[in-house]
């Protein structure tokens, strides 16, 4: 089972997540420049969080045409997991892969802080480590992460339980006063159709220790390496 | 010299800073006079800011040595041991005028020059901290200062993916003209892989990495030294604008060739720009440097030799490289798609040469541009001491003046403003902002560092030496508090006019009280940094001090916390009460004050008392622990709770005094045996006193006063949002 990291020149999370994957797979993923137009053979992808390239224009727009993301995109229609976090669900929300846009948070600020999710629904692979309304704790630090979509998009991502995170209480209750920056329907992340690919704000990948004071983004990579042993296996 | 020059009048020398008699040295130096290129060069290099004329003959008596101080001031950065083969590298800087002037732009320029002084020595950084002065909050221009400011921090810090793990803000209308903002950043190298800036090997290339060169940041220097007036506004273009992602880029292309023998000397382009990076780097190798302008990177057409070289463009670094390097070097920097461009070459004329369009456009004696710079004594007054403080008139119960002092803007949350500051990037922040120190883990070991910012301008300015000592010991008792050992200090001196002796006095007591400080706390200065000049329309900054401390905790995730942890723990208050409320919160927010005298720094006790301490928390005989500072007991009680969402019963001597008073070198922990605590402080000759117990979600003091810890946190963490919402 193996898995790789995509580094952009402005990446900044991209060692966390090779640390968290590293604990959860067993072997540390390979790191992918931005610049290669080719990928190893690899189970997992993930589009770390970062400024790919400074971000100055759109978050994610630049680094959606770059080398290295025309390959990304060919291995998720090839049905590859593809997990992008903060800066990489921008990235992949640029390129298509996935549904919507991230706009400014509708404070006007850059958050960064711990918030709650309700897991929407356990039936993926990236989510199989958690139960089904699970509120977990991971945090979130960005300045553009207030999805939107249209509303038949919207309506396609709910009816088919595309949504995979939600912004919530403590209690998993989704109120306007959980959402941390005005995302339509409190969506922290989501699905595409085929379901191979996640696109999510928060970080799971910096509360998966103890001593950093939370584990509950672990189960989400524990969940994947389960869940990749066995496509492995079979 | 064939450029045409213009002729150098009176006039042209004072709008360059210098005084006749300076002029003169200049003269004397070049036994000619200079063109303009040079005269700009001597006019930065001589500036305040540049040559610490004023501060130096008083820097030099602070404490700077210890076995673990591997390269105290004079480098970009201190450099520290913390075993196992590896260095804390860590500075805090000031950019204040500029973050007047322009507050996003100067904040974020200050951070990211902060970040190369660190990074240019080898290390790459793990934490940045600031500590912020800001007017009044009725000031009109507050808010959006704030605002700037603190957006500008945490865009440049969140970009470059570096976290901010906390620091320190005030409000005070003496900073209404003048806003403080130092930053600091601290950073990891192996010991064997540190960078020095001394230039050497005759021949080697000069080269120049990073962003090219523009006219942004002229004279950023000289504005640094000199006062404001009602036209500062004017001053703007002399703000230099950040960028990051090419600072990133800059970071990770240095590191990468950093781990390769092939750089002999680095150092960054920070203020004064070209001009201060290549004198100090053949001032310091002993050497002498040639440069070629028309070889400089540059954004912009036709400028002039004059520009360049004045410059403060940022993202920029000189590096000598050895023989035959170059094409590999040139190779590292090319992927991260950076400007590198050999300038010039080492020399053995002890002297620094420019040339344009091949011919010497500069030339100048490098030792007596250094070593003959201007140092002044200049005439100092003792601040006169602080009579008895005069009574606290007040109509409010305790928990009244808690709940108001909890809210006040000295005291109240900062939660606005480092949720806006990316700490946890990285993946090694085990104690975020909101307690008494950051502890950050180094990566892939157990151990941390931990790191804090401290300073109260109130205290300094009612008896300089007092609040020096304060200043140093406060940054000493945030690390022990976090169960760390204190290791050494940076510090960033921030002051007046100090052509004005009762200013100068001021930073002479507040260097006596801290040198007195470092020494009996073993806790040395290591780097630093003087701001002075701090003053608008005749009217200057509360002295400040501040003091960025770093210590080491052999297993970060055992460092200790503040919040009650347990129903039934018990409270014990460490060190002497006296009820001291001389230059107190109580008295300036209860009274409307700000008379008395500070608290007196008893520097044994606070040795005996911190050790003491932190024996206990190693031991794990202690559960939450927090220094007592300003607002006195109750306060630090009552943000004990709030971090702990739990509340507690208290039972002391009943006075506003004893309550809120202010005295030193003591601390707040709670504990599940008082007796084995209590013994064993007596043991060591340390006071302690059982104050109460853990516990519920009410904080209620000698029986008849109580509030809840949801009022109590409402009250607290209310004030700075609806402050910046304009509520």
């Amino acid at each position: 089972m193996s898995a790789a990291v995509i580094v952009f020149p402005g990446s900044n999370c991209d060692r966390d997540i090779q640390v968290a994957l590293a604990a959860s797979l067993g072997s540390a993923p390979e790191m992918v420049w931005h610049g290669e137009a080719t990928l190893p053979d690899v189970d997992l992808i993930v589009v770390p969080g970062g400024f790919s390239y400074g971000d100055y224009l759109r978050s994610g727009a630049m680094a959606a045409h770059s080398p290295v993301m025309r390959e990304v995109v060919r291995r998720a229609n090839d049905g590859v997991p593809v997990l992008g976090i903060c800066n990489g669900f921008q990235i992949l929300t640029e390129t298509g892969l996935l549904p919507g846009v991230l706009m400014r948070n509708a404070g006007l600020r850059f958050v960064c802080r711990d918030i709650h999710l309700r897991v929407e629904d356990n039936a993926t692979i990236f989510t199989r480590g958690y139960n089904k309304h699970q509120v977990i704790r991971i945090p979130i630090a960005h300045n553009e992460g207030n999805y939107f979509t249209d509303p038949e998009t919207l309506a396609r991502l709910e009816g088919d339980g595309r949504v995979a995170f939600r912004y919530c209480d403590p209690s998993g209750a989704i109120s306007d006063a959980a959402n941390p920056n005005g995302s339509l329907a409190n969506i922290a992340g989501v699905l595409n159709a085929a379901g191979n690919v996640l696109g999510m704000m928060p970080h799971p990948e910096r509360l998966a220790e103890a001593a950093l004071g939370g584990t509950d983004g672990r189960a989400m990579f524990d969940g994947l390496a389960e869940a990749l042993a066995k496509a492995g296996a079979s | 010299m064939s450029k045409i020059t213009p002729e150098i009048t009176p006039e042209i020398v004072a709008e360059h800073g210098l005084t006749p008699k300076e002029y003169d040295l200049v003269l004397s130096i070049m036994g000619r006079e200079p063109n303009m290129t040079e005269l700009g060069i001597f006019s930065v290099m001589w500036s305040e800011h540049c040559s610490y004329k004023s501060s130096k003959r008083w820097l030099k008596t602070l404490p700077t040595t210890a076995d673990w101080v591997i390269c105290g001031p004079g480098e970009n950065a201190g450099v520290i041991d913390i075993g196992d083969g590896q260095a804390a590298i860590f500075k805090m800087e000031s950019h204040n005028h500029p973050s007047f002037i322009e507050p996003y732009q100067g904040a974020a320029t200050g951070v990211g020059g902060i970040l190369r002084d660190v990074f240019t020595m080898g290390a790459r950084p793990i934490a940045n901290m600031n500590a912020l002065r800001f007017g009044h909050p009725d000031d009109p221009h507050t808010r959006h200062l704030v605002s700037g400011v603190v957006a500008g921090i945490g865009g440049y810090g969140n970009c470059i993916g570096v976290p901010t793990v906390g620091g320190e803000t005030n409000f005070d209308p003496s900073y209404n003209g003048n806003i403080l903002v130092n930053a600091m950043t601290v950073g990891i190298a192996d010991q064997d892989k540190i960078f020095y800036s001394a230039a050497a090997g005759i021949g080697n290339a000069v080269v120049y990495v990073g962003s090219k060169t523009g006219r942004d940041g002229i004279h950023g220097a000289t504005m640094a030294s000199a006062e404001f007036d009602n036209d500062s506004q004017d001053k703007r273009p002399t703000v230099q604008v950040g960028d990051p992602f090419t600072e990133k880029l800059l970071l990770e292309a240095c590191l990468e060739l950093m781990a390769t023998d092939m750089i002999v000397a680095i150092q960054d382009m920070g203020a004064a720009g070209l001009t201060s990076s290549s004198v100090e780097m053949s001032s310091k190798g002993g050497v002498g440097i040639e440069l070629d302008i028309d070889a400089i990177p540059v954004r912009e057409d036709a400028m002039t030799a004059y520009e360049i070289m004045l410059s403060e463009s940022q993202e920029r670094m000189l590096m000598v490289i050895r023989p035959d390097s170059e094409d590999a070097a040139r190779a590292i920097f090319e992927k991260w798609e950076l400007d590198f461009a050999v300038i010039g070459r080492v020399t053995d004329t002890n002297r620094l040469v420019l040339t344009e369009g091949g011919s010497v456009v500069a030339d100048i004696p490098v030792p007596p541009l250094v070593e003959n710079a201007p140092e002044y004594d200049r005439p100092w007054i003792p601040t006169p001491p602080a009579g008895e403080p005069s009574p606290i008139e007040f109509d409010m119960t305790l928990v009244e003046i808690l709940k108001k002092l909890m809210a006040s803007p000295d005291l109240a949350s900062r939660r606005w403003i480092w949720e806006q500051y990316d700490h946890m990037v990285m993946g090694d922040t085990v104690q975020r902002p909101g307690g008494d120190a950051a502890v950050v883990r180094v990566h892939g070991s157990a151990k941390g560092l931990a790191i804090t910012t401290d300073c109260t301008p109130r205290y300094c300015v009612a008896d300089p030496v007092q609040g020096g000592r304060q200043a140093v010991a406060e940054a000493w008792r945030n690390l022990t508090a976090v169960g760390a050992t204190p290791l050494a200090i940076t510090d960033n001196m921030n002051f007046g006019n100090p052509e004005r002796p009762l200013i100068m006095g001021q930073f002479v007591g507040c260097i006596e009280g801290m040198a007195e400080a470092c020494l009996a706390l073993d806790f040395p200065v290591v780097s630093g940094n003087v701001s002075l000049y701090n003053e608008t329309n005749g009217s200057g900054i509360l002295p400040t001090p501040a003091i960025g401390g770093v210590g080491i905790i052999t297993d970060a995730a055992k460092s200790m916390t503040i919040g009650f942890k347990n129903d039934g723990d018990t409270i014990i208050l460490i060190g002497e009460t006296a009820g001291h409320t001389g230059a107190s919160l109580l008295r300036r927010e209860i009274g409307g004050k700000t008379d008395g005298a500070p608290p007196n720094v008893d520097l044994g006790a606070e040795r005996r008392n911190g050790d003491f301490v932190r024996g206990q928390i190693t031991q794990g005989a202690v559960t939450a622990c927090h220094d007592v500072s300003d607002g006195g007991l109750l306060v630090a009680v009552a943000e004990m709770a709030l971090a702990g969402d739990m509340g507690a019963e208290l039972s002391t001597p009943n006075t506003v005094e004893w309550l809120f008073g202010e005295d030193q070198g003591r601390y707040v922990v709670t504990v599940t045996d008082p007796d084995a605590l209590v013994a064993a402080a007596r043991n060591a000759g340390v006071n302690t006193m059982v104050i109460g117990k853990s516990g519920g979600k009410i904080l209620t003091v000698n029986g008849g006063n109580s509030i809840s810890v949801m009022e109590l946190r409402g009250a607290h963490e209310s004030w700075l949002p609806d402050f910046m919402a304009g509520k």
